[in-house]
């Protein structure tokens, strides 16, 4: 890492502190009700309304009460469409490092675990979350359940914080645990079904990391240290020669937007997964 | 990735991600099926699904709760009896107040809540029962109680006191027709015992089809 850096310190913190804020005031937005009585979004991450007009449903929960047998009612349809279309634009995994409160902890761990220098990790393999998705589906639709609800650390975490905790602390002490001990970043690169659904959503979604100014890139490692999937980066920093777009298309990606951030010679920036053609259309 | 594996090693490979995930998802299936069960003093909000099919269209995001007027109804937190962040009522704290426009049916997004309910009246949440026919004042001969009779919000139809008379002893005994009663729990919360003498039980406990007597 380099000693003296090029760019002032907000800038090389933009995107973490951007993150936190939405995560924060994410919450502030479902606890304004019960705190002063002011209803701006009521319910939980499950499903809430937006100033009594606006329903959002979890597209992933509502996957799982379909598998379930459930006929779901027309509300939590358009709810659970129109959060699809959202992540569909800002990127699947935004959900992730953008609205899940796990992020944070298990953000804390990956912090913790670098500062104290733990080394050993046990790595499951990163597809391994789709096998759980399928497992999750599978599960509800012979219970006629909504099986990942039973145990999801987001929604315990996020509903206890909004509705009462009970014991759901031990769940999010145990996913940092786990984060912190075991497995380095674990929960969120390695296992977590609602990320490999949104991971999904976002093969597809529109605003994408590019590393559009690849050519200035000094190898520094920077990059590949703070994001939580660096397999995604490998190919459009590196691949030039193999032609290789600088786009990170792979639904992996969070869009957190800390290679942005870390990265002293602007390599990357956000941009539309359209940047390249618009780019080659607009050469020719 | 740049390492080269067989057929042998994939399929390998493949039965041990299949295997292990498998592992977890019995682990989850027990458990989930385990937490379905549902404590008897423990009511879901009118409308409420059968309590099978309940736990898979509820998606426990709590805007039934949020839009009770009179904060009858909870979400189970984690380690609670009930399903975690499922919506019930204990009718000895706060029962259910039976509002018209039925506005926690209404806020269900996933129909977990059957807005098929149009009439609160039609209400099916549980049955009361005399649990203490020998606690209960009137039944008793302690007093001339009929908090519950009072409480009922099916006035007459619901609850009535009927004169009875056991080993040459008059008195009034509450009772419920189940039919009638929607299971609100009014009865209980005004029952003047320490225990409640009358409570309201789940149906399929009760009594599951009047018609098949």
């Amino acid at each position: 890492m380099p000693a003296n850096f090029k760019r002032n310190w907000f800038l090389r913190q933009r995107y973490l502190i951007f993150r936190r804020l939405a995560q924060f005031s994410l919450l502030a937005l479902f606890l304004t009700g019960p705190w002063y009585g002011y209803w701006i979004l009521k319910g939980n991450l499950a499903s809430s309304i937006f100033l009594d007009l606006i329903v959002f449903t979890d597209p992933y929960i509502y996957l799982q009460s379909i598998s379930g047998g459930h006929q779901m009612g027309t509300v939590a349809s358009i709810g659970a469409a129109t959060i699809l279309v959202f992540y569909m634009v800002i990127g699947g995994r935004a959900y992730c490092s953008w609205v899940c409160p796990i992020n944070v902890v298990t953000d804390a761990a990956f912090w913790l675990r670098t500062r104290l220098g733990l080394n050993l990790s046990w790595q499951p393999k990163k597809n391994i979350r789709y096998w759980l998705l399928i497992m999750t589906l599978v599960v509800s639709a012979l219970t006629s359940s909504i099986a990942w609800e039973v145990v999801n650390p987001i929604t315990m975490l996020q509903r206890g914080l909004v509705f009462g905790m009970g014991i759901a602390w031990a769940i999010v002490l145990a996913v940092f645990l786990f984060d912190l001990i075991v497995s380095r970043r674990g929960w969120c690169s390695h296992l977590c079904p609602v990320g490999a659904f949104y991971g999904l959503v976002g093969k597809f979604s529109l605003i994408r990391v590019s590393a559009i100014k690849r050519q200035a890139c000094t190898d520094c490692g920077d990059c590949f240290r703070v994001c939580p999937e660096p397999q995604v980066i490998t190919l459009p920093l590196l691949g030039e020669e193999n032609g290789a777009s600088p786009i990170v298309i792979s639904g992996d990606c969070t869009n957190c937007g800390r290679c942005i951030d870390v990265c002293d010679e602007n390599v990357f920036h956000f941009a539309t997964r359209f940047e390249d053609k618009l780019k080659a259309d607009a050469g020719a | 990735m740049d390492d080269k594996i067989d057929r042998r090693q994939f399929l390998g490979r493949c039965a041990q991600a299949a295997g292990s995930v498998s592992i977890i998802g019995l682990l989850l299936g027990t458990y989930s099926e385990q937490s379905k069960s549902l404590p008897a003093w423990a009511i879901r909000p009118p409308g409420a699904i059968d309590e099978n099919e309940f736990l898979g269209a509820c998606v426990r995001c709590g805007l039934c709760v949020r839009d009770c007027p009179y904060d009858t109804l909870s979400l189970a937190e984690f380690g609670d009896e009930v399903a975690t962040g499922t919506p019930y009522f204990v009718a000895r704290n706060i029962p259910c107040e039976m509002c018209e426009d039925i506005p926690c049916a209404a806020a269900c997004p996933t129909d977990a809540l059957s807005k098929e309910l149009k009439n609160i009246d039609d209400a099916d949440m549980g049955v009361a029962v005399l649990t203490g026919v020998d606690t209960c004042y009137s039944t008793t001969g302690v007093a001339h109680c009929r908090a519950c009779y009072l409480a009922c919000p099916i006035k007459d139809e619901a609850i009535t006191m009927e004169k009875t008379e056991s080993n040459g002893r008059w008195y009034f005994e509450p009772t419920v027709h189940s039919e009638k009663c929607t299971g609100c729990g009014k009865c209980e919360k005004d029952c003047v015992t320490h225990e409640a003498s009358i409570k309201v039980l789940p149906r399929n406990l009760v009594r599951h089809d009047l018609s098949a007597i």
